[in-house]
């Protein structure tokens, strides 16, 4: 019961737009007018449907929230979460669900849509589902656990989506669709083609023309679809994904207006056709148009707060856009993609069957302005072209110049070619007006610029735009963005390595004589250190272990092993490829049990011995050096493992021998310092047991040699590799992967992975392949040379370091005693020591 | 050594002070540590030695117990400066201490002993 005076607002539906409305209605201060309840079906509050894929890539229902548990409740929101309403009673002003009936004054739906699921017999049989919620999500998840195969009925976007997911659930997946190609709305007939080739490589079956007669149970597997043809195609699990349809049945059952196809009819306001009543979001129908998108629902959200607080926005339609990667694969569709809403209007195509790019351009009769856009395999021109649509920029004399292939750098729209108009965030609603003025108002970085415009919160395909536009604001502006390294040195990591090869320095104390900051003292940092000896080893190679190198190593680096929490460390030898001879593991064994080691299989294909004390590591290393093993290289900023599955040499599916190619690449690249951890993956064929795509070098054997990933990370932010190069012989990698290295080397940042470095890198992908594969800086060559040094100076640390007594010095816990440390305390636990 | 990290160390009193050799020059590594056990009148204690040859001072005492981990680690840090004092980083959480005076940088109320130690010829001299 409420006592206030204030108008009583309820929303119904907690999905993306609804909880959009409510942020906007809490941070334009209209809670001072109005009362708040929401209701929402889901027991979850608002999550990032966008991103909901994530959820089976590591992201949980916290991760996905839109906004903190007491979010709502810290603003006097009432919020109930599994509480449908059920119906509306628009004379009483009530609403009815099944806990009660409730009183508004304004009501907002925000309901969203239901996927279709075509009325074919069997299609509610078990392990038949959907893809739209966190719980369906769950209930794919828990039926593939029983399942090997899995098809999805539908091949638009969120098709390809759910295929992709069932495709990391390891089910054997299959596409059928009722159209004669993939995403018939965004792509046309060519590029379907390429779409349906990509996906078939990723190893996703495609069937298009398929109409699904009836499902029945089936023999090898739970079920059978038969087609209408009659082909039948066996399966343990069906995810329909065959369009949305919105959820008006709400609406329609108090008698608001609905179109013919569905969808709450709404004016410019966002009114029904009752005014105290709004619809906004994927259950409203403006101008005869469902929105399937959140940008535009977003738009609605703004609008429908003005309506409710008197304002005069309007929403005026929006733009359908969008960039997308579908199973790796780039699409991108701009306005009038198929270029049959424009009579007249006259294509552009460009198709490459090799690199299986397609790009196609709508332009206007006289050839002056961008009226749609289609993209497949390669978005990069996608930014570029949606600012000549969007903002109605003329095209340059030739326009075939924005999609055909360029021997320089690609031809971007640069960001003072922008008008303030342009719209640079749609999620948001962000011009680059709006950014200016932030920055004028003393936004003066990247980061702050986002928190004071969201630009670039919603679903993150503005960033590499946004960064662009303020980055050249803040030049424009005098604002020197401070890349020093440290205090140290005012240099970027990449200026210190010029240095360094330039003017061949090899020590620090000479590189921070001549070069450190003014003023500085010259004892340099735990920061300016490891990065520079890092860089001396990547130009020299020289053992870390010299006396000059010693000191700007981290302790791993300077002992060779890993600090664990209580001052031991652990001991990696090199199993490359993850090949260990049976001697060789009963020696692992022997070393552990004599020195009480505790022993575990790890990540990376290889075994850790932890718990050894500093003064028994050299007495360790030289008993597995004798029996063949050398350094893993766990504790340096380096190649780390090259994960490899069985290969064609035992497995029936293989088509290369991947355990071999393993072990030449960790042979090779050992040793290599670079500016972080390196790791690779080799596996024998498409079905990717050695997980490459989420390796800094993936590569995947084909028929004809080696297809090669690049700039894939597991850790905190999982980034799958991209494809670089492909059908590669054994020579041609080797040579791809020193030029790649070597660039990657000289150029990243300190402790930048090959994924954070690849997303800084301005012009992408392509011109990582430029440079690498083109060689348009014509280093190519020099790229080898170098790495074919570090590879010739390579020698194992640790058998340099047990044959030479000064060096052996420095493995004493105590210069001056021999006393353990008392400190060191171990406990038992499942018959192996770990620390107390 | 000052007098305020005279004040930091449990075990350096007025009138109690007693000189001990610890260790040789050759045990040291230039603009690195390393650790050794001292003997003080109230027991054992672990002690990092950082060496920093042709500096105004060349040589720094400092406990080896690292507070943040609870573990005996101070030696293997990071040798740096941080605005022209001289600090080590442990090397577990990152934190830095001053190597004049114990203190850490990242959180003032936590500060760890140090000792006045000295060069005789060759030979590393502490006071306990
Ligand atoms: C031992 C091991 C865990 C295990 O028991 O399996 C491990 C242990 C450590 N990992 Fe790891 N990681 C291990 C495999 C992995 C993997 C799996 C893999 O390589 O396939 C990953 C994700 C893949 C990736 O890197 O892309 C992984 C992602 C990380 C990260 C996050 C990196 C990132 O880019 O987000 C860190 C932190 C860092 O490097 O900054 C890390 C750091 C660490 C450190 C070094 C943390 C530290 O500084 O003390 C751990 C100490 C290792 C030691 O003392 O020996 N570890 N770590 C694995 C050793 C593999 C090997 O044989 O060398
Ligand atoms: C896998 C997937 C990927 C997508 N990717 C993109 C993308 O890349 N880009 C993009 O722009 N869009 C994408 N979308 C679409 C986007 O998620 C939707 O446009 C957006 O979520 C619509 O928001 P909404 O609030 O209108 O509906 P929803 O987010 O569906 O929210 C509606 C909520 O209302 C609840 N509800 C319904 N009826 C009632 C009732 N009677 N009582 C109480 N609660 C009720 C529902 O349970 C639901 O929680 C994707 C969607 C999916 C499923
Ligand atoms: S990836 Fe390797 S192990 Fe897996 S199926 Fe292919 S060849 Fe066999
Ligand atoms: S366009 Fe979606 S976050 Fe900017």
């Amino acid at each position: 019961m409420s006592t206030s005076s204030k108008r009583h607002v309820v929303i119904v539906g907690n999905g993306m737009v609804g909880h959009h409305l409510v942020e906007q209605l809490i941070e334009s201060g209209a809670l001072a007018q109005v009362d708040v309840t929401v209701f929402g079906e889901e027991r979850h509050r608002a999550y990032d449907r966008v991103h909901l894929s994530e959820y089976f890539s590591g992201r949980d229902a916290e991760a996905l929230a839109l906004c903190d548990a007491d979010y709502y409740a810290s603003h006097g929101i009432t919020f109930n979460s599994s509480e449908a309403v059920t119906s509306i009673d628009r004379a009483a002003k009530t609403l009815t669900t099944e806990r009660g009936d409730y009183p508004y004054d304004q009501l907002v739906l925000a309901t969203g849509s239901y996927p279709f699921v075509p009325p074919i017999p069997g299609n509610d049989r078990d392990g038949c589902l959907v893809y739209r919620t966190l719980d369906d999500l769950d209930a794919i998840r828990e039926a593939a656990q029983s399942a090997a195969t899995g098809v999805v009925v539908g091949g638009g976007l969120l098709g390809l989506e759910a295929a992709n997911a069932l495709r990391g659930l390891n089910l054997e997946t299959a596409v059928v669709e009722f159209a004669s190609r993939l995403m018939p709305m965004q792509v046309d007939a060519e590029g379907g083609e390429l779409l349906r080739e990509k996906i078939e490589a990723l190893g996703v079956q495609v069937l298009t023309e398929r109409a699904t007669a009836r499902i029945e149970d089936g023999d090898a597997s739970r079920h059978r679809m038969v087609f209408q043809d009659d082909k039948v195609l066996e399966t343990d699990l069906i995810v329909f994904s065959a369009g949305i349809r919105p959820r008006d049945q709400l609406a329609r059952s108090c008698g608001l207006d609905v179109g013919e196809r569905g969808g709450v009819v709404i004016n410019d306001q966002c009114q029904t056709s009752d005014p105290d009543i709004l619809a906004i979001g994927e259950v409203a129908l403006w101008s005869e148009s469902i929105f399937g998108l959140v940008a535009p629902g977003y738009q609605m959200a703004k609008t429908a707060l003005s309506t409710l607080t008197g304002g005069d926005v309007s929403f005026a339609g929006a733009d359908m856009s969008t960039k997308l990667k579908l199973l790796g694969v780039d699409v991108g569709s701009i306005g009038d993609a198929h270029g049959n809403q424009n009579p007249g209007a006259r294509m552009f195509r460009y198709l490459d069957p090799l690199t299986q790019v397609y790009r196609k351009m709508v332009v206007s009769s006289d050839g002056k302005k961008l009226l749609g856009a289609m993209l497949v395999g390669d978005n990069s021109a996608y930014d570029t072209l949606l600012q000549y649509y969007a903002n109605g920029i003329e095209l340059p004399k030739e326009p075939a110049s924005l999609i055909l292939p360029q021997s320089g750098a690609a031809p971007t729209l640069g960001p003072d070619a922008l008008p303030a108009t342009a719209m640079i965030c749609s999620c948001h609603n962000v011009t680059k007006a709006s950014i200016c003025s932030a920055i004028d108002a003393g936004a003066s970085d990247l980061g702050a610029v986002k928190s004071d415009t969201r630009a670039s919160t919603g679903c993150g395909g503005c960033a590499s735009l946004l960064k662009s536009v303020v980055d050249h604001e803040l030049t424009a502006r005098g604002v020197e963005v401070d890349t020093s390294l440290c205090e140290h040195f005012a240099y970027t990591r990449q200026a210190l390595y010029d240095i360094v090869r330039v003017e061949g320095i090899k020590t620090f104390s000479e590189l921070i004589e001549k070069h450190g900051a003014s003023g500085a003292h010259h004892l340099g940092c735990d920061i300016c250190k490891p990065a520079v000896g890092s860089i001396l080893a990547s130009c020299f190679n020289e053992p870390i272990t010299d006396a000059a190198h010693i000191p700007l190593q981290d302790t791993n680096d300077t002992f060779m092993a890993n600090m664990q929490k209580n001052g031991t460390y652990s001991v990696v030898p090199r199993i490359a490829g993850g090949e260990i001879t049976p001697e060789k593991l009963v020696v692992l064994g022997q070393v552990a049990q004599k020195y009480g080691l505790y022993t575990k299989i790890t990540g990376g294909q290889r075994i850790d011995l932890f718990g050894a004390r500093l003064e028994d590591l050299p007495d360790i290393w030289g008993e597995l050096i004798d029996a063949g093993f050398e350094t893993g290289h766990a504790y340096g900023k380096s190649l780390r493992t090259v994960k490899s599955c069985v290969g064609s040499t035992w497995c029936r599916y293989g088509v290369q021998d991947s355990v071999g190619m393993a072990i030449r690449l960790e042979n090779r690249y050992k040793g290599l310092r670079a500016p972080h951890k390196i790791k690779f993956g080799v596996s024998g064929c498409t079905r990717e047991c050695a997980e490459a795509q989420s390796k800094d070098i993936g590569i995947i054997a084909t028929e004809n040699g080696w297809n090669l990933y690049v700039c894939g990370n597991g850790g905190m932010r999982p980034r799958h590799a991209e494809l670089f190069a492909t059908d590669l012989d054994d020579e041609g990698l080797y040579r791809t992967i020193d030029r790649f290295l070597m660039f990657y080397v000289r150029t990243a940042d300190r402790l930048q992975r090959t994924s954070v470095w690849r997303e800084n890198l301005e012009g992408g992908l392509e011109y990582l392949k430029e440079v690498i594969l083109d060689d348009t800086l014509g280093m190519g060559e020099e790229l080898e040379r170098q790495m074919q040094t570090v590879v010739d100076n390579y020698q194992c640390e640790w058998a340099g370091a047990i044959s030479d007594p000064d060096k052996l010095k420095r493995f004493r816990s105590y210069v001056n005693d021999a006393r353990p440390d008392p400190a060191i305390i171990m406990t038992s636990e499942r018959g192996q020591l770990r620390p107390a | 050594m000052t007098a305020t990290a005279m004040k930091h160390s449990p075990f350096t009193q007025e009138g109690q002070q007693a000189s001990q050799k610890l260790c040789s020059k050759a045990d040291l590594v230039a603009f690195s540590g390393v650790a050794a056990w001292l003997e003080t009148p109230k027991g054992p204690r672990q002690v990092a030695l950082f060496y920093l040859p042709g500096y105004p001072r060349e040589l720094y005492a400092i406990d080896h117990h690292d507070p943040f981990s609870n573990a005996n680690v101070i030696a293997h840090g990071i040798v740096g400066d941080i605005k022209g004092a001289a600090v080590v980083a442990s090397p577990l959480y990152k934190q830095h201490f001053r190597l004049e005076d114990g203190q850490c940088v990242e959180d003032e109320s936590v500060t760890l002993c140090t000792w006045r130690a000295e060069f005789k010829g060759d030979a590393v001299w502490i006071e306990s």
